[in-house]
């Protein structure tokens, strides 16, 4: 809370010349800032991650005429405006804001998770959490039985037997379209439909680029351990753990049903599994901790030593999970 | 004035909230309130509350409105039954017509500086939410909805900060509360800080044309200080999402 006045001009003053001290000010501290910009840019962009300059929209990043505008900033005469809040990034001579908090911005290869909205003509349409909606096109999908041949048009017509609305699935980013939308792929047996498991949404900023995107936290957590599988889109599927064999096709892989609508049988003790990985996954993005799969892991055997079994305990209370933050991801969030 | 049951103006110069002319009301800007938006903000001038969600870009919701080669802005305005008790903020018989008024001001102040070409296709969807009224309901509702559309991370040629000018005989006043806006001519100014560009300037009174100027000028100036204020929440903010992201930065590099 604050409160600010302005003096009212004298009688004798007019109105006009009350301010122009404050703009000049104003004009001259955005020019000197240009200019200390342009003199220690390499400091500026070359430190640490923790040292970034962090702009607002409309706030002049440095002269166009010796760097490049890249994403998140615009040019105004001759000035590199940043347009969204974010860290000043430069490659060379190119400046672009990285913003903290966006829209997921998608690129090929990426792993997603989206929810079927509309099935369509030879297509699913799909919600990845994306600026537009993504496709799925028939013909990127893998048939039931794993047989590998062109669709027909009895395929199509089983479409909704396949995927139906509503229903989620795990794909990669194959292409986009000449408007922006992507186009996704399930034909690998690590994708395809999702099942025995929950979602859970958080900030797109907060899942890295990693080798890999599925993990599985081994036998103690839960009967058959707990899957995870981190959507570069923001989506987080947390489900009952399945052994590397049967999800990828070795011994005990169920061809027929990667299609199907049914949760297989997951014992009480399983569920506490996945809700308590959920709930921790839950209260590191809440305090904006990028998710890892080691940090993760971490905090789960943090919580086992704790003596907070899974069998005797449901969901992390509050002053728990402030001292599983502090313990383990050294953050402290009671202030 | 006419209907003055209200000293607007009293012998030591102060009005009947005990502030300076050019005084403005405690404000307090909170940003990402509401985890399920994209963006989020609420804003309290005084003795009125605002909150403010922005969804999208998103896919738009009907696909009529959809443009291919920008972002369509949709703004929704809604009251809770509960903000209009006190001075008599908003009234429920002439609620709706107003409100879409407030809402279609706001889309129209925000299109010229939301840069709806970088998303084409999609629906940039606003949700107003008024908490409690004690006048300046559009001035708030811009300066919320700025902060939520910055906490989204959409882009944005600048801040619009947004105030309400009243005009008491020849004294101009500022920010104005409910009984003065109900018993004075006033106007509201939408201004980008950075430039002293106006995008919003409304009036539902007559005016003296000669005290114009020097209203919009004031209005100007005092957008600046708002946005000042806004830019220190935004940066306090930002800084602390820029901490966590490096929280155990180092093990991730590892892998």
């Amino acid at each position: 809370m604050f409160s600010v006045s302005t003096v009212p001009p004298t009688s004798t003053q007019t109105f006009v010349d009350d301010f122009p001290s404050s703009t000049s000010h104003r004009k001259h501290q955005s020019e000197s800032d240009a200019m200390a910009m342009d003199v220690d840019m390499d400091d500026e962009f070359g430190a640490g991650p923790s040292k970034r300059a962090i702009v607002t929209p409309g706030e002049v990043i440095t002269s166009s005429k010796e760097y490049m505008r890249g994403h998140g900033t615009y040019v105004e005469e001759t000035s590199v405006v940043s347009s969204v809040t974010g860290t000043i990034e430069r490659v060379n001579k190119l400046i672009s804001v990285k913003p903290v908090r966006s829209k997921y911005v998608p690129e090929v290869g990426d792993l997603v998770i989206g929810r079927i909205v509309e099935v369509g003509p030879q297509r699913w349409r799909v919600d990845a959490n994306g600026r537009q909606d993504a496709v799925l096109m028939l013909s990127s999908v893998n048939l039931p039985g794993g047989v590998q041949r062109r669709k027909i048009e009895s395929d199509a017509l089983k479409m909704r037997e396949f995927l139906a609305e509503g229903d989620l699935l795990v794909a990669e980013v194959q292409a986009f379209f000449g408007d922006g939308a992507m186009s996704l792929h399930t034909r690998s047996l690590k994708y395809g439909k999702l099942r025995n498991g929950q979602l859970l949404v958080v900030p797109p900023q907060l899942i890295r680029r990693l080798k890999s995107h599925f993990h599985h936290i081994p036998p103690p957590c839960g009967p058959t351990g707990v899957d995870i599988i981190l959507g570069l889109n923001g989506y987080v599927w947390v489900s009952a753990g399945t052994t590397q064999e049967k999800r990828e096709g070795g011994d005990g892989f169920d061809a027929e049903g990667v299609y199907s609508d049914k949760n297989d049988d997951i014992t009480p003790e399983g569920r506490q599994a996945v809700s308590l990985i959920s709930n921790i996954i839950k209260l590191v993005a809440s305090e904006g901790i990028p998710l890892t799969e080691t940090l993760i892991g971490e905090a789960y055997n943090w919580v086992q030593q704790q003596g907070h079994g899974v069998e005797a305990h449901g969901p992390l209370d509050t002053r728990d999970g402030e001292r599983m933050l502090a313990e383990v991801a050294g953050v402290d969030i009671s202030a | 004035m006419s209907s003055s049951r209200l000293e607007i103006l009293n012998d030591g110069g102060l009005r009947h909230d005990a502030r300076r002319p050019y005084e403005l009301r405690s404000t307090s800007f909170a940003l990402s309130t509401q985890s399920n938006a994209e963006g989020s903000s609420t804003v309290t001038q005084g003795l009125t509350t605002i909150a403010v969600s922005v969804y999208g870009p998103r896919e738009p919701r009907s696909r009529a409105n959809a443009s291919h080669d920008r972002a369509v802005i949709s703004v929704e305005v809604g009251v809770v039954p509960w903000a209009q008790g006190g001075g008599g903020g908003m009234k429920r018989t002439r609620g709706d017509k107003r409100l879409q008024e407030i809402g279609a001001a706001i889309r129209q102040t925000f299109e010229p500086v939301i840069m709806t070409h970088l998303y084409p296709r999609s629906e940039i969807a606003i949700h107003v939410q008024v908490l409690s009224a004690d006048g300046g309901i559009l001035p708030t509702s811009i300066n919320a909805t700025t902060l939520a559309l910055i906490s989204a991370g959409i882009s944005l040629t600048d801040y619009v900060t947004s105030i309400s000018i009243g005009l008491h005989l020849t004294q101009p006043l500022l920010d104005l509360s409910q009984p003065e806006e109900s018993d004075l001519p006033s106007l509201v100014v939408a201004s980008l800080p950075s430039s002293g560009k106006i995008t919003l300037a409304q009036m539902e009174t007559r005016l003296h044309v000669d005290r114009f100027q020097e209203m919009m000028d004031l209005g100007v100036e005092a957008c600046k200080v708002l946005k000042d204020e806004m830019e220190g929440v935004v940066k306090e903010k930002t800084r602390k999402i820029v901490e966590r992201m490096d929280v155990r930065g180092v093990a991730v590099e590892e892998q």
